[in-house]
């Protein structure tokens, strides 16, 4: 990972490194063949926290499944005695109108907080001037505040600057608290950037929003991946500023999803479940398909929540 | 004049939204969130504005550290970030070592175990809430059934509910969602030394074990040390599962931002913005020191 000299951590979450943002490195040399008892006992070890990790999720599907009698606590184990996709029909309704409402909060949040901070990365990585790491520092430390300890003022804030609750108010604040985490990815990107393109650049005599926009943005498409997955996965998972900044009527998915699991008199399981994986599908989606990306982020750092 | 706008106008440009917004929504509002803090505004009225609000000091944190309830959300927060902390390290430590050495099938245990991490804590908190059902014996559902069921009876417990303890078992969704996480930092961890290091150590005829325990062991500190601080501060701000799987009002499993949600919802803003501080002063303390030594690392 880290091609630097040798002391410096090797994947320094908050540190730039070559391959900051790139994807978890594999094992070295391929797996030989051959039994031996220690390579046994790691795959039983291995697969028997597999099945660990893996038993919510079989709760959540098996019950998403099952009909209203059958979600009795002696069967809470056992398969449906007969598969069922009304629970899904249920949470469908339920939840559709705030899925929609999410995925247009989602998108320019991401994007809003992805372009500016690339402008922030790439000044502060490639345009360096004196105090340039305290700036990047006094940024950072808003990805570590607990949002806890601006929310008062900050609910008076939206009030009196007259900003609708629900999408518009929870786009602005997804951008700004975004800010930290997309200027330190972004920083860590492209300083991976070879420093040639950007002296060449200059010595072209281009300045330095030339540079941006000539040279940099058009190499800034993993950096984008990266940053726009990290955007999205963690404004869509958001709670704490939805339940500060909307309502059930204007409110995202996670919101509803809670409402749905909590406010029912009797509880309905296989509901909240069908729920619960439709809220979870668009980032397992992206987890799936941009998996690498995915780990990407995680490894600069990602710590939004 | 001229040669210095070109030289600093540029980057300035760039930089200036970012640096105002931050400056205004953490800088700012964390400077007015500690005013209010300082204020007796414990109405709806006075909230709104329509009341002068007098200053009264430190007088909102005496109140609150002296409070039994709210020591109580503190001892909890202690609680769950121990178990959580411990919960996370050792987990994604043991896989991570795991699937240090070449193995089939790496990549599908590698994305199973990190899965969570993608799921919201709010979907997880619905099956978990099923799962840490309370409920014994008889109408026993969740994991005390399947306790039950493989006959491990003694196992049965009333998970959240316990009021000492209760605080424990909200930990470990927490710890299902994000040990893959510190797995992923402690395995980038191992690969990331070089191979040298370990040919060097066979080459002296060190064990396996010893390999580990004198060479690649000390290597990882810096990443135990990220994974620490970065899975700590999120502990401390432990909302989002609490909200989800127990209820906000529920005594056993308060914690201070919990309580910051609950005195916002009755219009006490001062206590809420107290609490507010209170927890920025706990994370700071971990965070500032953490900031500064990688600004340091960085330099060197």
């Amino acid at each position: 990972m880290t091609t630097t000299s040798a002391p410096a951590p090797p994947i320094p979450p908050l540190h730039a490194g070559e391959g900051g943002a790139g994807p978890l490195p594999s094992a070295r040399t391929r797996p030989t063949g051959g039994f031996t008892v220690g390579r046994t006992l790691r795959y039983a070890a291995l697969l028997f926290f597999l099945l660990i990790v893996l038993v919510p999720v079989y709760v959540l599907f098996v019950t998403s499944f099952k009909g209203a009698g059958d979600a009795s606590p002696t069967r809470a184990w056992a398969l449906p005695t007969t598969w069922t996709t009304d629970n899904w029909v249920a949470a469908w309704d339920a939840l559709a109108p705030a899925l929609w409402r999410t995925l247009q909060m989602v998108i320019p949040a991401s994007i809003i907080a992805a372009v500016l901070g690339s402008m922030n990365g790439f000044v502060l990585s490639r345009w360096s001037f004196r105090g340039a790491n305290i700036v990047f520092t006094v940024i950072l430390f808003g990805m570590f505040i607990p949002y806890q300890a601006v929310m008062i003022p900050l609910l008076q804030l939206m009030l009196g600057l007259n900003i609708p609750t629900g999408v518009p108010s929870l786009i602005l604040v997804h951008v700004i608290y975004g800010i930290p985490i997309t200027t330190l990815i972004f920083r860590n990107y492209y300083q991976s950037i070879p420093h040639e393109l950007i002296e060449a650049a200059r010595v072209d005599g281009a300045g330095m929003l030339r540079t941006y926009f000539s040279v940099i943005l058009p190499v800034s498409a993993p950096g984008f991946v990266v940053v726009l997955i990290w955007q999205f996965t963690s404004a869509w998972n958001d709670f704490l500023f939805a339940v500060f900044f909307s309502s059930s009527q204007n409110g995202p998915v996670t919101l509803a999803l809670n409402n749905l699991a909590n406010g029912a008199l009797l509880q309905n399981y296989g509901v909240s479940m069908a729920g619960a994986l439709f809220a979870s599908l668009p980032t397992l989606v992206v987890y799936i398909l941009l998996g690498k990306y995915f780990i990407g982020g995680l490894m600069s750092g990602s710590v939004k929540g | 004049m001229t040669r210095t706008i070109r030289r600093w106008g540029p980057p300035v440009l760039l930089l200036t939204p970012s640096i105002i917004l931050i400056a205004v929504f953490v800088y700012g509002l964390i400077g007015i969130n500690f005013q209010t803090s300082l204020t007796d505004s414990h109405t709806a009225p006075q909230a709104t504005g329509q009341a002068p609000t007098a200053f009264v000091g430190l007088e909102n944190y005496f109140a609150l550290l002296g409070d039994d309830a709210f020591q109580h959300s503190l001892k909890n927060l202690v609680l769950y970030t121990v178990v959580f902390l411990v919960g996370t390290m050792v987990l994604g430590f043991v896989w991570a070592w795991l699937l240090d050495k070449p193995i089939k099938g790496e990549g599908i245990f590698r994305s199973v175990y990190l899965f969570p991490m993608a799921v919201s804590f709010v979907a997880s908190g619905v099956v978990w809430r099923w799962l840490l059902n309370s409920n014994e014996g008889e109408n026993a559902s969740g994991l005390n059934r399947l306790f039950q069921i493989i006959g491990l009876d003694f196992l049965q417990n009333p998970w959240w509910n316990n009021v000492t303890w209760g605080i424990a078992a909200i930990a470990l969704p927490a710890i299902w969602q994000l040990s893959g996480y510190v797995m992923a930092l402690f395995l980038a961890g191992f690969r990331g030394i070089p191979e040298e290091l370990r040919e060097a150590g066979r080459v002296d005829g060190a064990s396996e074990w010893k390999l580990y325990r004198h060479v690649l062991f000390p290597q990882l500190s810096p990443v135990a040390l990220s994974a620490l601080v970065i899975v700590g501060h999120m502990s401390l701000k432990a909302f989002d599962l609490i909200m989800s799987i127990s209820k906000p009002a529920n005594y056993q499993t308060k914690v201070p931002a919990i309580d910051m949600y609950l005195y916002k919802s009755s219009f006490d803003y001062a206590n809420s913005a107290a609490v507010g501080s209170i927890l920025l002063i706990i994370v700071a303390a971990v965070i500032i020191p953490y900031l500064v030594h990688n600004a340091r690392a960085e330099r060197r």
